[in-house]
């Protein structure tokens, strides 16, 4: 039996990411035999998937300071629907395999991109933007470290002008940095063998990530001949718009694709044009802010809560609180610093009672979660502002005075 | 009430008036299937459980509240439905021991309704097969071969060894179900139908067997053969009966994608007299090389019973009817090596000892699990499923299938309401004679007649027409139009009434249940 939800997200997934949905998809038997796959077959959908012909538009950094952008974009071949099988845990201390059989049969979205990226650092952020995308649409959690999300990568390297050369795939890619380290690691390697007169075996490598390379898998061998066959016990799948949608259907049982199109909430690329006109930040901040989940929230709440232009806040967030966050690995949600709290110390450095460099310092302080305000702070180790003209004039005659010779000096030029 | 009696008409009040209670029922079928131990046609009794269903049934019905015309009925099932916390095997020794953890939506649709089961029947391994004699636990045994009206034809040879040796195969897969109903054990059984596999059994018995049409009957539950295909079969001994089982059982179900979601209704069954607004078919692709000049003339017979009482009867062609066996046997071992391939002993069922590697101990579970009828099928269904063999095989039978359902399409489009055509080649063979070809061979030569309605999907149904000149059953088998089984039970009634087709005379169930010969009926149609 099919499930509903499943068909909603591949096509939210499918809009999102520009593709033609297929308004009649069909189901397929794979056959293979393995100790994770109950079945004996996995149900996909080899003849027609559910949505083909999309893309998807990243940005790369050109240099490390973050400071210009580039766009790229990645065609996607298309979606797919699939079971996915269980999972099997080697014991070689033992000779045993253990399987878990608790997501067999779950559905599965495969999302098939095609070669058009040049190195691991693009892969990781077309991934990257793929992750968000997906967690936006709510199709998935997409956390790679879980395994809602998993990742496999085809290399294959070539002269310019000749025609692609033969790839391999390769498994095993826990993160995204491992991703590009994986992908990096094979072109090198590929590379090299060629040069050596040595030539590429379409195989399937597994990354190892503590030694940072990619090696033969031994459990594949072959080619495995996969018997494809109509899965009998799913008729079509059949998908209508606001046009093709007859009249008297029961709306619990069709999908309509027009009615999740006006409901798809902003992607991440609409996001940050939207953040980046609202606010006057630049793009590449708006890229920061989407990247640390719940950091733009952040960033807009204490925009409410505080007079201070957006183009000075983004200042603290993204650099203050941000590699305050990254050192200490917590996430936005766990920060001890809250949007009211920093607003709080920003309206202070606002009105000018304190100056920035105070200011650092009350963060810091802050930062440790004694539960003081900032106004506490500032009172507890004076560094208020001194407001008052006269007093300054005679702080800064003292100096002065104290200091005649190094003044003169300096006055002298 | 007496075993025989129609469900509807004659059971249902008794036990509303309390003349006759579940438990006096179920106590006599149990009686009898003990003493009908010899026909092999149940593979597990459930005494205990099916007397406490009863008991319940009892209570109901005390109370005046019974669930419908099916509480307190005992009725068996073919052992490849699922059956929660019975044994069910197939048949087989891949699932010797496996105790299914739900019940199939069939088997549930029944207990809700308040009927007693007795047990599973035996089938074909897998329900391959068209004889009911290739399971392990052995051939099921015709019930007619130890009736009156079969031992007064055969030809005595010598003494006792007579019997052993003489005695007929119920047909199949589904022949467990067939000679339960056929044996008075039960008043209903669930068989399946995926080639004939409930019509052919019931015609060898003399039963009623109908094949609903595909997508109104639940598969869930049902150990899938062919899912294209396999519809569960309905097996009574009269065509009321039939009527009140379907309307229990049709019906979408969330659980199987492949039900129609029309709302179904259940329907009483006109008595029909005047047949002159009918138009019945007569396909003359199904004159098959093979057909008893027997069931032939039967054929004939019943076809002018139509015309002389008013119908239409006309000669129509399903011109690819020839192609019809090769065509089933590529798709249908194609599906089966794919619904075989969970076996692997992993997760329930036989698993081999061997422990060299995984990939050897699936062989050796699936050699040992598997009889020769279902790796043969098994091996050949991968071969039509290779890459190099899909569109040849795979997908060419594919279209043939289609020329083959727009055969049906176009007769009934021409103003033909129902086929005529015999359900079998020839009355029941002796065992013996049976085995001497392999199950291949027999199934191409038995399931010609019934597998163009598996094909096509159409509900189709044996009336028990007449005794052979062995004094065997011989049945006659009505195709009707997708999903308009009342017109085709409605037509198939009024044939039964027609023929009059006698009761089987069995000693066993003389001695046990002399009320069963209260109403026999005297005439016969031969």
């Amino acid at each position: 039996v099919l499930n509903r939800r499943c068909v909603e997200a591949a096509v939210m997934t499918g809009l999102a990411l520009n593709c033609s949905i297929n308004k009649k998809s069909l189901f397929d038997r794979k056959h293979y035999f393995y100790a994770d796959l109950p079945a004996g077959y996995q149900i996909t959908q080899q003849r027609v998937p559910i949505a083909v012909n999309g893309s998807l538009s990243y940005s790369l950094c050109i240099d490390s300071k973050m400071s210009q952008m580039v766009t790229k974009t990645v065609r996607i071949k298309q979606i797919q629907l699939e079971q996915d099988s269980g999972k099997s845990l080697h014991d070689d201390t033992r000779s045993q395999t253990l399987v878990d059989l608790n997501r067999a049969g779950v559905g599965l979205m495969e999302v098939v991109m095609e070669p058009d990226m040049c190195c691991g650092e693009e892969a990781a952020a077309a991934v990257r933007e793929l992750q968000l995308i997906l967690q936006t649409l709510g199709s998935s959690q997409a956390v790679m470290a879980e395994g809602q999300l998993r990742v496999d990568a085809n290399v294959s390297v070539h002269h310019p002008g000749e025609p692609y050369g033969v790839r391999t795939e390769v498994k095993n890619i826990n993160s995204i940095r491992f991703l590009a380290k994986a992908i990096d690691y094979e072109i090198q390697r590929q590379i090299e063998e060629l040069e050596n007169g040595g030539t590429i075996l379409n195989e399937t490598r597994a990354f190892d990530s503590k030694l940072g390379c990619t090696v033969p898998m031994r459990d594949k061998e072959g080619k495995q001949d996969y018997r494809f066959m109509p899965e009998p016990n799913l008729p079509p799948l059949i998908l209508y718009d606001a046009k093709s949608l007859p009249a008297n259907m029961n709306h619990q049982q069709v999908i309509n694709i027009d009615w999740i199109h006006e409901r798809l909430p902003d992607l991440p690329s609409v996001k940050r044009k939207k953040l980046v006109e609202q606010y006057g930040i630049l793009p590449e901040h708006s890229f920061t802010l989407l990247n640390e989940d719940g950091l733009a929230e952040f960033f807009e709440s204490v925009l409410k809560q505080t007079q201070m232009k957006p183009k000075r806040v983004i200042g603290w967030i993204l650099k203050d609180l941000l590699s305050y966050l990254k050192q200490h690995s917590l996430p936005v949600k766990d920060s001890p610093v809250s949007s009211f709290l920093l607003a709080d110390l920003l309206n202070l450095l606002e009105k000018k009672e304190i100056s920035s460099t105070a200011a650092k310092q009350v963060l810091a302080e802050l930062w440790k979660g004694e539960g003081k305000t900032p106004l506490e702070i500032v009172k507890e180790q004076k560094l208020e502002l001194l407001q008052d003209q006269k007093e300054l004039e005679q702080i800064c005659q003292a100096v002065i005075d104290g200091q005649e010779n190094e003044v003169i000096m300096m006055v002298l030029g | 009430a007496a075993l025989n009696d129609g469900l509807r008409s004659q059971v249902s009040a008794a036990l509303k008036e309390g003349r006759v209670t579940p438990t006096e029922l179920c106590q006599r079928c149990l009686a009898l299937i003990k003493s009908t131990k010899f026909l092999n046609a149940y593979i597990t009794v459930v005494e205990e459980s099916a007397l406490k269903q009863a008991e319940e049934s009892e209570e109901r019905y005390k109370r005046g509240q019974p669930l419908g015309i099916l509480d307190g009925i005992p009725i068996a099932v073919k052992d490849n439905f699922n059956t929660a916390g019975i044994e069910t095997t197939c048949a087989s020794n891949m699932l010797k021991g496996y105790i299914s953890p739900y019940n199939a939506t069939v088997v549930q649709k029944l207990l809700d309704q308040g009927a007693v089961l007795l047990g599973k029947t035996n089938l074909d391994e897998f329900a391959m097969g068209s004889g009911s004699t290739d399971g392990v636990f052995g051939p099921v045994r015709n019930p007619w071969s130890y009736s009156k009206q079969y031992k007064e034809k055969s030809v005595p040879k010598s003494h006792s060894e007579d019997e052993e040796s003489n005695w007929v195969i119920t047909g199949g897969s589904s022949g467990g179900s067939a000679a339960a109903v056929s044996s008075f054990t039960c008043f209903a059984a669930l068989g399946s139908d995926t080639g004939g596999s409930t019509r052919n059994p019931a015609a060898h018995c003399g039963v009623v067997g109908l094949k609903p049409t595909y997508g109104l009957i639940s598969r869930h539950g049902l150990i899938p053969l062919v899912n294209s295909m396999d519809v569960p079969g309905i097996l009574t001994r009269c065509v009321d009966d039939a009527a009140v089982l379907l309307g229990s059982l049709a019906g979408h179900d969330p659980k199987d994608s492949t039900t129609i979601q029309d709302d179904f209704k259940p329907f009483e069954l006109p008595n029909l007299t005047d047949v002159s607004k009918l138009s019945i078919g007569i396909p003359k692709e199904y004159h098959a090389p093979g057909l008893s000049s027997e069931i032939l003339a039967l054929w004939s017979k019943a076809a002018d019973l139509f015309k002389n009482a008013g119908a239409k009867v006309v000669e129509v062609s399903l011109p690819h009817t020839r192609y019809s066996i090769v065509c089933y046997h590529v798709l249908c071992t194609a599906e089966v090596a794919s619904n075989m391939a969970r076996f692997d002993g992993l997760e329930y069922g036989h698993r081999s000892g061997m422990k060299d590697s995984t990939e050897s101990m699936y062989a050796a579970t699936r050699r040992e699990g598997f009889n020769d009828v279902v790796r043969g099928r098994i091996l050949s269904g991968n071969y039509f499923l290779l890459k190099q063999n899909y569109e040849k095989y795979f997908v060419k039978a594919q279209k043939v299938r289609r020329l083959i359902a727009n055969d049906f399409v176009k007769v009934f489009r021409s103003g033909v309401d129902i086929l005529l055509t015999p359900t079998t080649l020839s009355d029941a063979a002796p065992y013996t004679e049976f085995i001497q070809e392999d199950n291949r061979t027999r199934s191409a030569q038995d399931d010609i007649l019934t597998q163009a309605a598996n094909m096509a999907g159409l509900p189709a149904i044996n009336v028990p027409t007449a005794l052979s000149e062995r004094g065997l059953p011989v049945g006659l088998q009505f195709i009707g139009r997708s999903f308009q089984e009342k017109q085709l039970l409605t037509v198939a009634k009024w044939f039964e009434k027609q023929v009059q087709f006698p009761m089987i005379q069995l000693e066993e169930v003389k001695r046990h249940d002399s009320d069963v010969f209260q109403h026999q009926k005297s005439a016969s149609f031969s």
